[in-house]
């Protein structure tokens, strides 16, 4: 039963699997229909639906093109909506900068400080934290930073403090904390890579010839360090660009891109003007991608 | 090389510092588990082990994390399909548009999840498709193929070409020569891409928010649930070491393929 069928179809694929070109299609078709269909177009969409308008009282989506969304994202609302995407831009540079300063001086230590055995253990630990829920992760924060969290009773007991603060929690800095915090690992193992990577002689080169300390890591280890802390730069940027579950959970009320787009796809239903915003938000990470690309970093991912 | 003792002071002490920063959130998740109340304050109320007993005896969460164990093997297998057909691709064949197709494959796992996952909202919003637990397996395996596709293709380089040449030499067909000569000199590597796509769909929520059905909820989406009220706390933390617990079979894997990958690595220098 079927024979036919079967028989035009073996034939076929062995027709196209004796050609090169044929191999190639069917090896990468698939894949690239995939990404065409799901991902490209769809994003293609959302630039699309940015365009576009939402009646205000059916709620239905008007297919008219429009600016006017970005109108009001760039001059509308007294600049409420540029003030979120400044503050989120912001945000993302600072949790990138200090994750640059973390990662730096543990990948360091890893690659070439450790002695060789205790590389693959200090690789699995740096790795263990992103096996667990992230969402866990985030909320544990709050047992720290809360009033009765683990940095109160600290600061309590050294003195620093008489009765527990409220600082701590629910506004932009344990926001930007959080974050340096889930996406530490995702800056540590790409600089680890590149650090692993230079050899020893270019260091014993580099004293040879008269270079101190800094000399050597300015001129020597940063600029081969490089692709690696930019590979995991555009990691943690976009991560942190895009983010809705941190200032929900540890955030407080100020807004930032990522739970912005959520809201007009949720409760504040308004896809038009959250795909605008969402494509604000790629335009902005493509630009950063753009000049990353130039130094090659791209092959570090 | 080793450091100097300066060196080694300086570097291994502030990476105890940043090692403490990483764990300290992890410690809490864990010790809250055993909460005997459901007060996360500090310092802690008392030890006892009710939440594993009311989790063990909750069935949404346990629904969850099956939901989630089959998106995330559904999501690996078609990941495994398309992303080791397409290293095959980028390591045997010449083609234009490379770089294109190269980028195009790495964007899911560089964009934010809020993109992808309103992104394709729309997508099937268009095209009439109801959100459901298939439409998130589309959206997890989009930004999974990538590091299946990463893996192979590093290893497929590494690979040399005489070991396939030698066994078509001695006879062997096309199927016969995939089957014992390439396939086991890739396993590791498809092994390896295959836990990170599972590790990572099952964890995943920013897609999944925006793709899952109404009645497709996920581990991650019960545990962003049970956050609406702080009371549920502990029972998500006892679900947090469960998972822990179990996935360290799998990160003990991950570290002896990578001592492989290692092994392999000083041969070939």
């Amino acid at each position: 039963m079927g024979g036919g069928p079967r028989l035009i179809t073996r034939s076929v694929s062995r027709a196209l699997y004796a050609h090169p070109h044929g191999r190639l299609g069917l090896l990468l078709g698939p894949a690239v229909l995939w990404l065409l269909v799901f991902y490209l177009i769809a994003l293609a969409l959302l630039f699309m639906t940015s365009l576009w308008q939402q009646d205000v009282f059916t709620a239905d989506i008007v297919r008219n093109w429009t600016l006017d969304n970005y109108k009001k994202i760039f001059s509308g609302q007294d600049g409420l909506w540029l003030r979120v995407y400044g503050r989120t831009v912001l945000l993302a540079t600072i949790v990138t900068l200090i994750d640059i300063a973390l990662a730096f001086p543990l990948a360091w230590f890893m690659a070439r400080v450790a002695a060789p055995k205790w590389r693959t253990l200090l690789f699995l630990a740096v790795v263990v934290p992103l096996w667990s829920s992230m969402l866990v992760r985030i909320f544990a924060w709050r047992t720290i930073l809360g009033s009765n969290g683990v940095l109160n009773d600290f600061l309590i007991s050294a003195g620093f403090l008489d009765k527990p603060s409220s600082a701590f929690l629910y506004n932009e800095r344990a926001v930007a904390l959080t974050w340096a915090y889930v996406w530490l690992p995702f800056m540590v193992l790409p600089i680890y890579t590149a650090l692993e990577k230079i050899p020893d002689s270019f260091l014993e080169a580099s004293r040879d010839l008269g270079a101190g300390v800094f000399g050597t890591f300015r001129r020597v280890i940063l600029p081969l360090a490089l692709p690696g802390v930019i590979a995991g730069s555009i990691f943690v940027f976009s991560l942190t660009m895009g983010d809705f579950v941190a200032p929900q959970l540890v955030g407080g009320g100020s807004q930032v891109l990522g739970g912005a787009v959520k809201d007009r796809f949720g409760v504040a239903a308004d896809f038009p003007f959250g795909a605008a915003l969402a494509s604000l938000t790629l335009v902005t990470l493509m630009v950063f991608l753009m000049i990353s690309r130039r130094t090659g970093a791209m092959e570090n991912l | 090389m080793t450091g100097s003792r300066a060196e080694k002071l300086i570097f291994g002490g502030t990476s105890l510092l940043v090692f403490a920063f990483l764990y300290l959130p992890l410690f809490l998740i864990v010790l809250y588990a055993f909460n005997e109340t459901n007060i996360n304050s500090w310092p802690f109320p008392g030890f006892s082990t009710r939440w594993f007993d009311k989790l063990a005896h909750d069935e949404v969460p346990k629904d969850a994390a099956w939901l989630s164990v089959r998106i995330a093997t559904f999501s690996t297998l078609l990941a495994l399909a398309l992303g080791t057909a397409m290293a095959f691709a980028f390591a045997r064949h010449r083609f234009r548009g490379r770089d294109a197709v190269n980028f195009a494959v790495t964007l899911p796992i560089i964009l934010p999840g809020v993109i992808t996952g309103v992104a394709m909202a729309s997508l099937f919003l268009f095209s009439g498709t109801d959100l459901s637990t298939r439409t998130v397996i589309i959206g997890h395996t989009t930004f999974c193929i990538v590091l299946v596709f990463n893996n192979v293709l590093a290893r497929l380089r590494r690979l040399s070409p005489s070991l396939e040449e030698a066994s078509r030499d001695l006879g062997a067909s096309g199927l016969q020569t995939f089957r014992y000569v390439t396939l086991p000199s890739i396993r590791t590597a498809l092994v390896a891409g295959a836990l990170l796509s599972f590790a990572l769909s099952f964890d995943e929520i920013a897609v999944t928010f925006f793709l899952a059905g109404a009645d497709t909820t996920t581990l991650p989406l019960w545990i962003l649930g049970a956050f609406r009220n702080t009371q549920n706390v502990p029972e998500v933390n006892a679900a947090a070491t469960v998972i822990l617990v179990v996935s360290l079979p799998m990160i003990a894997l991950a570290a002896y393929l990578m001592r492989e990958e290692g092994a392999t690595r000083v041969v070939q220098e």
